[in-house]
């Protein structure tokens, strides 16, 4: 009415964002300022606590369990986001590029892990890796009686057993949206790169890969934090045994929180995975951008 | 522009956090402590109380545990019409994450069920928040109606600090107690009887092994299956007041003597000579003491709580017994006792209410659901077979004194702790001696930070 273009004055904007910010102050931003708040307390739940400054993330870092609580989540990133990513790029291409009769079903059936929820998901595998489970069944089978094994009770290979199923879980998450990705990428790329003498495996690096960088970050960035906040999975499986060759970040801010009443311990771990979620969500994030300008 | 919102919800994040800036936690402990009931006060006939609702939380949700948990609730309001119970029921788990803030709020339930432990039980009575029910005792004789093996596991010094003795915080209704369960069958073809001492339990295994049969069932994935074999072993090297005072978490006990290396090393030994199923640490509880029930194993080292499931799939196959010896040691305890909160503004009602599901004609009640009651255990009628078995073996263990508590009540972190060290103990990736001051270390640590 003034003349001025829409949106101005620019104050005004701050109101429309008002509603969603309050909900998102009072629901996130408080919690995680409490959370922060409780991290540097010795407090267990009940009396009040005392301040203990940095003590608890010192001891994040001091502590041999808990390094190797958050080396362990590192080696999942392995099982959760680089081998799906692998696994995932294969399988979407070929998908793509053969133009499979059936796709959908194919797509339905590599997407199913993400449908059951992850107890579920536990549970199965746990009798999977069972003594008499059906790995140990099929090893037999093919007369490889020498590598049975309790898979969830070895100390060499239970970790990665964990990560198996990690790897299980996010592949068809990852495979489906690089599927997105690459039914995008205009027909012609590829015909060009035939012209000009390209195989398929040049063909993959040269066209299919650089498109599909976006969706890669998308995929990247949803499996780390996956990987970093895994609790349900170790919970239901291992309770980080055997010995503590399988804990991780989250199951110990569970049972300090909910068992051991050390919640200023449990709130520092907490914050220390946030940190590091974002840390390297941002790193991926960043990576992609400027790949794509 | 860009800049400037991330600077803004930066300011109003700090402004929260000030806000928020005030020390997690109540400081003072609530007011009842202070005025402490005489036996003389106490009022014991819930009828001329007036009305009355109780808000009860209880994880009585399964099978026999809910029914017994209705009909008496139902005889009790009966019985006094002016008191109307309002029972919540959550399961374990979720009574453990919930009870805590529950607790601490202004307005909790009057009577709670919280597991005996330093970090439930313990933590609750260190921040004044359960009611000693020591002039109740008196006036309703329970100390007469338990036996002192029993009260133990629900007794705590009034600052929290003390497990196993001080006053009284609350009542359980059923026992649990470990022991051997033996397959007969296996026994029978093998030529043995159950073992009647140590050497010949021991005998007993080696005889199953040469006969090619599992010896002992284990399933310890989940980490605490084996505690309770440790328990068993210890009782039969280490006096009982000893593993007491370890159990409890008591100053001046420690893990490093003699004879907890004889306990660790004689496991070390069985996981040599082969006793265990192989692959036990990846076995799961579950599906180890399913299996011994299909005939996998002679013996299974487990609880109470195992009987009722597996006399269903063996019958008269299955036995019980205490470990061999006299006076025998086994490892054992309570079901989540009942405790009455300090801000209860009914306590005379809600002690009335534990006593009356505590008392004799409870202990029937839960005997005809298949529970073990805590008291009158023996006097209870039942068929023989593996249930009389075990109501047998608790009644003696509890009246001869010689039930020891689980050893990872000891500190908050000791059952983790344990549950590793004793994975790394029989995977052989400790030594008994690495093991024990892996125990030490976090027992320790406990004991001089609790005074």
């Amino acid at each position: 009415m003034t003349g001025r273009p829409p949106g101005e004055p620019r104050r005004a904007a701050y109101l429309f964002i008002l509603p969603a910010f309050l909900v998102y102050a009072l629901f996130l931003l408080y919690p995680i300022g409490r959370a922060v708040q409780l991290s540097l307390y010795d407090w267990d739940g009940l009396s009040l606590g005392t301040w203990a400054g940095l003590d608890n993330y010192v001891e994040i870092v001091a502590d041999e369990g808990l390094r190797a609580a958050f080396w362990h989540a590192l080696v999942l990133i392995g099982f959760f986001c680089v081998l799906p990513l692998g696994i995932g790029l294969l399988l979407a291409a070929i998908l793509n590029h053969s133009k499979v009769r059936g796709l959908g079903f194919f797509r339905t059936v590599v997407f199913l892990p993400q449908v059951v929820a992850m107890v579920v998901v536990a549970v199965a595998w746990r009798r999977v890796y069972a003594p008499d489970g059906t790995l140990n069944d099929v090893l037999s089978a093919i007369g490889l009686d020498g590598l049975t094994r309790g898979w969830l009770g070895d100390y060499a290979f239970a970790l990665p057993a964990v990560g198996v199923i990690g790897t299980w879980f996010e592949t068809g998450l990852v495979t489906v949206l690089l599927l997105a990705g690459m039914s995008r990428i205009p027909g012609e790329l590829y015909e060009a790169a035939r012209l000009d003498g390209a195989g398929a495996v040049r063909e993959f690096f040269a066209v299919t890969l650089p498109a599909v960088r976006g969706e890669i970050a998308v995929a990247l960035t949803l499996t780390v934090i996956a990987a970093l906040r895994t609790f349900d999975l170790v919970y239901m499986t291992t309770r980080g045994g055997p010995g503590d060759s399988t804990s991780v970040p989250a199951y110990e801010v569970y049972s300090r929180a909910f068992e051991e009443g050390q919640v200023g311990s449990a709130a520092a771990i907490g914050v220390t995975i946030t940190v590091v979620i974002f840390t390297i969500s941002f790193a991926i994030n960043r990576f992609a951008d400027r790949g794509s300008s | 522009m860009a800049a400037s919102i991330p600077r803004t919800l930066l300011a109003i994040s700090a402004g929260l956090l000030t806000l928020a800036a005030c020390a997690p936690g109540t400081s003072a402990p609530p007011a009842s402590n202070s005025a402490q009931p005489t036996p003389a006060s106490v009022r014991t006939d819930p009828a001329a109380m007036g009305k009355i609702t109780l808000t009860v939380w209880d994880q009585e949700v399964r099978g026999g545990q809910a029914a017994q948990m209705k009909a008496l609730n139902t005889a009790f309001q009966a019985k006094y019409p002016n008191i109307t119970i309002n029972r919540v029921s959550r399961s374990f788990d979720d009574l453990n994450t919930t009870l805590r803030l529950a607790l601490s709020g202004n307005e909790p339930p009057d009577v709670v069920q919280a597991n005996n432990g330093r970090p439930q039980m313990g933590a609750f009575v260190k921040a004044g928040q359960l009611r000693p029910l020591d002039p109740y005792a008196k006036a309703y004789g329970w100390s007469e109606r338990f036996p002192q093996s029993v009260l133990q596991y629900v007794s705590y010094s009034p600052d929290g600090k003390d497990f196993g003795q001080g006053s009284l915080y609350g009542l359980p209704q059923v026992g649990e107690v470990v022991g051997i369960l033996y397959n007969k069958d296996k026994l029978t073809k093998l030529g043995l009887q159950p073992p009647k001492t140590w050497a010949d339990f021991e005998a007993a295994l080696a005889k199953a092994k040469s006969g090619g049969e599992v010896p002992i069932q284990l399933g310890n994935l989940d980490k605490w299956p084996g505690v309770h074999v440790l328990g068993t072993v210890q009782g039969q090297h280490v006096p009982a007041d000893q593993i007491r005072a370890l159990g409890f978490g008591r100053k001046g006990a420690t893990w490093n003597t003699p004879e907890n290396t004889k306990t660790a090393q004689q496991l070390a030994d069985w996981v040599g000579k082969g006793y265990f199923n192989k692959g036990f640490n990846g076995q799961g509880y579950d599906p180890s003491w399913q299996a011994f029930g299909k005939g996998e194993g002679v013996f299974l080292i487990g609880g109470s709580w195992l009987i009722a499931d597996l006399a269903k799939t063996m019958g008269a196959k299955l036995g019980f017994m205490l470990p061999p010896g006299s006076p025998p040691v086994a490892t054992g305890g309570t079901g989540l006792p009942f405790s009455v909160t300090s801000k209860s503004a009914n306590p005379d009602a809600a002690a009335a209410y534990i006593d009356f599901i505590t008392n004799a004609e409870a202990m029937k009640v839960l005997a005809e659901n298949g529970l073990m009651p805590v008291s009158d255990t023996q006097s209870q009628q039942v068929a023989e077979g593996p249930v009389k078995d075990m109501f047998t073996a608790f009644g003696t263990a509890s009246q001869e004194n010689g039930l020891v508590p689980y050893l990872d009540y000891a500190t908050p972190t000791f059952g983790d702790t344990l549950g590793a060290a004793l994975q790394d103990l029989l995977a052989d990736k400790k030594s008994p001696q690495e093991f024990l001051d892996a125990l030490e270390k976090d027992y320790k640590s406990f004991v001089d930070s609790n005074g």
